[in-house]
């Protein structure tokens, strides 16, 4: 109505914390997923991997909403670019579970018993990591109101070490998995070794992908 | 000079009608703009907003509003040029009042983004232009009032950016942003109380009969600035840290303290846009009473009587009443992400853009010089995001304003001769 009014755009920065918590949040997902598989409990499998489903749905409409308000004559705190990547990157988080799931359950994969533990360890440091990624990004909108400078520059550095520190003890578990699996292999169907293995990657894949949203706010501050 | 004695009365209660509602127009859009960014930052509720504008509007006005008054009466056409007909400068500026006054209404009603300086100026210089002679217009001076439309949102983001980068040096990324903000937010309002007294003092004041040398100025407004200093301090006493509104946003604390120095930028708000805006109602009606009341001769120099400015006054306060107030609410929940510590940055710069053009007698736009102000917070990267389509609009609102002013105040100029004479 006035151009005073007009100038004010729909700020990106809580819409991004948001989206940020609902791809961990189904991340989370992963872990009671996994145990129901373990246990073989197919209808508890199904009911989880509908939970991811519509938690990555969530997450997608809310990516959508974010793009679309970012028109390119907006003036941005973040540079909308940087934006936009770091939104695909927690977008990947989400996408990454749903493929996990979706893959788990379409095989009905059964997995040896003496590497249960050993997944759970390695599903839960990916959550971990997730987990971290979020707590990172919580901090955005105080990056903001410092105009990304001082003492919060320090702080969010230091989370993002541990976010790092997390994805590194990730890929550590995942060495140690894949050799369990690799001595287990000779004795399991080939095809079910082939799909465990990329499961095992696609875990890894998701707590890269929570590394790299770290990476990307360190890109936002240094601007 | 027959026609003027003849209708008097009746040329005076129109050209009061008419400024009324041209006052009217500015409390229904304009002060809502000018308070709005307080009330959008939870800093004010729409009530509070409304004592502090009709309280400092009126101040301003009196207080600091000469200089402009002085430029819409007699600085943008040569009233000497029209001493042979001095009922066309009645009938000019009751035009001139009510185009500018139908245009504000048509323009909000359609919610376009229209200022009132700039239909009034349109609205004189189209008058003069065609009515009278290309020759009545003081060129030299609209050239230097347009100037100052482009100036005056440039020097406000600057000030803005400077205002807003040392808030965050000082406060935002210290160790202890809350006790810093205590410390420092002081400074600010001595500042704010400082820059408005200083400049009332050293121009304002001469309109209203009072001269003070320089010197003893800067001592008073530096006086009046510690007094406003203190009495924030008194205020910002009663802020306590609360370590549980912290939790979800840690600056929430801070805020507050901001929220407190805003209310005192938006008393500066308010003057500032009282000692530039009101002129756009109340001098071309000065004007109007100038030339009646000698009974048809154009003086250089007449006197102001208080009602004009009461009624000025009058007209924007019941403009903010009967509309201005929800102008004021929409604004306030439409800006809610210009927080206290980025609201005060671009209010202050405004206050002390406006207040400077104000002293010069140049009418600008309070609403442009502020969205230069939020603009130069946004550029010290503060503010989440910005419309920058918002800067063609406002080149819009010029290009459309002025010739749609002159347009309806030619219009309205032929028809009062034809009535009149």
């Amino acid at each position: 109505m006035t151009s005073l009014m007009n100038l004010f755009g729909r700020s990106p920065i809580g819409p991004m914390q948001h989206h940020m918590e609902q791809a961990h949040k189904c991340a989370e997902q992963l872990l009671p997923f996994f145990q129901a598989v373990l246990a073989k409990d197919w209808d508890l499998v199904i009911s989880v991997r509908a939970q991811i489903s519509q938690l990555e749905d969530e997450a997608d409409g809310t990516k959508r909403e974010i793009r679309q308000s970012l028109p390119k004559s907006l003036f941005l705190a973040v540079p909308r670019t940087d934006l936009l990547e770091l939104l695909t990157i927690q977008d990947r988080i989400a996408n990454k579970t749903k493929d996990i799931s979706g893959i788990m359950l379409g095989r009905k994969m059964e997995i040896p018993e003496s590497m249960a533990q050993g997944l759970l360890n390695y599903v839960q440091s990916a959550i971990d990591t997730s987990a971290q990624a979020k707590i990172a990004m919580n901090e955005l909108d105080e990056l903001v109101e410092t105009g990304f400078g001082g003492r919060e520059i320090t702080l969010v550095d230091k989370m993002i070490s541990t976010l790092d520190e997390l994805e590194h003890k990730t890929d550590e578990i995942q060495i140690k998995v894949r050799a369990e699996l690799f001595a287990l292999e000779a004795n399991l169907p080939p095809v079910n070794v082939m799909f465990l293995y990329k499961v095992i990657d696609l875990i890894g894949e998701l707590a890269d992908y929570a590394e790299r949203v770290g990476s990307r706010l360190q890109y936002i501050i240094a601007r | 000079m027959e026609i003027i004695a003849q209708h008097a009365h009746i040329l005076l209660i129109l050209a009061c009608c008419f400024g009324f509602f041209m006052a009217w127009g500015i409390g229904a859009n304009d002060v809502a703009n000018a308070m709005g960014t307080s009330v959008g930052s939870r800093a004010l509720t729409v009530k509070q907003a409304i004592v502090i504008a009709i309280l400092f509007e009126f101040a301003g006005a009196y207080l600091a509003g000469g200089e402009v008054t002085a430029t819409i009466r007699k600085g943008i056409i040569d009233p000497m040029m029209l001493s042979d007909h001095p009922e066309y400068l009645v009938y000019g500026m009751m035009s001139a009042l009510l185009a500018a006054g139908c245009w504000l209404l048509i323009a909000s009603i359609l919610g376009w983004p229209v200022s009132t300086t700039h239909s009034i100026v349109g609205a004189i210089v189209g008058f003069a232009s065609v009515g009278v002679g290309v020759d009545a217009v003081n060129w030299g001076k609209v050239g230097s009032i347009v100037a100052s439309w482009v100036v005056s949102p440039l020097l406000s983001g600057t000030i803005a950016f400077i205002l807003f980068s040392s808030v965050q040096k000082v406060i935002l990324r210290a160790e202890n942003p809350f006790e810093q903000a205590k410390r420092y937010v002081p400074f600010y309002m001595l500042l704010t109380g400082f820059i408005i007294a200083m400049v009332t003092l050293v121009k304002g004041l001469k309109h209203v009969g009072i001269n003070l040398p320089f010197g003893q100025s800067i001592l008073i407004a530096l006086g009046i600035g510690v007094l406003v200093m203190l009495i924030g301090i008194w205020f910002l006493s009663r802020i306590k840290e609360d370590p549980e509104a912290d939790k979800d946003f840690r600056f929430t604390n801070v805020e507050r303290i901001f929220a407190i120095l805003m209310i005192f930028t938006a008393c500066a708000m308010a003057f500032a846009h009282g000692s530039n805006d009101v002129a756009n109602a109340v001098g071309p009606l000065a004007a109007i009473y100038g030339v009646i009341s000698s009974s048809g001769e154009i003086l250089q120099k007449t006197a102001m009587p208080a009602w004009i400015l009461l009624l000025g006054g009058g007209g924007i306060v019941v403009g903010l009443a009967t509309y201005g107030y929800r102008v004021m609410a929409t604004i306030g929940r439409k800006i809610t992400e210009l927080t206290p510590s980025r609201g005060f940055a671009a209010e202050l710069a405004t206050a002390t853009t406006v207040v400077l053009a104000s002293a010069t007698g140049l009418p600008i736009s309070t609403t442009h010089t502020l969205v230069g102000g939020v603009l130069g917070v946004g550029l010290a990267r503060g503010i989440g995001a910005l419309n920058l389509g918002v800067i063609g609009t406002i080149v819009t609102s010029w290009v459309i304003t002025l010739p749609a002013g002159a347009f309806l105040s030619i219009i309205f100029f032929f028809t009062l001769k034809a009535i009149f004479s």
